[in-house]
């Protein structure tokens, strides 16, 4: 069973890859991939932006293909929007299959096209105020790898 | 009721552009919606790298489109990634 979820607030992955882990027991390997605020360059927040017609459904979309493309005992995406601060983890990838390649593929795919295909909008704030991010080349060019 | 107005919904910097999450408009095909609005909002609305979704649809062509009582027509801007990872 794919587990995908957008979360309002704040999320503990620690928690999360144990549960999912025993979730799956007869799964030989975990990969996972956490992605957090990252600290530096005066950024002070963050804030993540959807639009709840397409963002989740989107991410439901996503979790299908990849079972589609690797044998997987279970697979777990969950995102972050709202308010979040230097530290805090934006999103959690995991996927747990009988042989680790599988598992490490499906992760790393996952999370390219969350980066550059998901209905998220970001902008940050510095001392300068609000800036919205723009995409950026590089998360194309990680897409464009499968 | 019945709702008898269409919706522009503005997502990403293009809230800011509009000063507001969302905007109640008459129905009627695209260009005469646009064409009531605020001039250099619609400039921005029409950007080529703004796609368009109609009621959670992505639309492949939105010349063409009418809008219809209660539909809600978003306006994307490129979306700039999951994580800064």
């Amino acid at each position: 069973m794919d587990e995908v979820r957008l979360l309002a607030d704040g999320f503990d992955p620690g928690f999360e890859l144990i549960r999912f882990a025993a979730t799956h027991p007869r799964a030989g390997g975990i990969a996972s991939f956490l992605g957090q605020v990252r600290e530096g360059d005066g950024v002070e927040a963050l804030e993540l932006r959807h639009y709840p017609p397409m963002t989740l459904p989107g991410m439901q979309a996503l979790a299908r293909s990849v079972r589609q493309r690797w044998a997987l005992d279970g697979l777990m995406l969950v995102h972050r929007y709202g308010l979040l601060t230097p530290g805090q983890p934006i999103v959690l990838v995991a996927a747990a299959a009988r042989h680790r390649r599988d598992a490490f593929a499906a992760a790393d795919y996952a999370m390219d096209h969350l980066k550059s295909e998901s209905w998220f909008w970001k902008r940050e704030r510095t001392a300068d105020g609000w800036r919205w991010i723009e995409p950026r080349e590089q998360d194309f060019r990680d897409k464009a790898r499968w | 009721m019945p709702e008898a107005n269409a919706r522009l919904v503005f997502l990403g910097r293009l809230e800011d552009v509009a000063g507001c999450a969302e905007l109640a408009v008459q129905p009627g095909p695209l260009d005469q919606v646009l064409a009531r609005i605020d001039r250099a909002l619609a400039v921005e609305l029409l950007g080529e790298r703004i796609r368009l979704a109609l009621n959670g649809r992505l639309l492949s062509d939105a010349a063409s489109i009418e809008l219809a009582a209660g539909d809600e027509l978003a306006f994307l801007p490129p979306v700039s990634g999951g994580c800064r990872g």
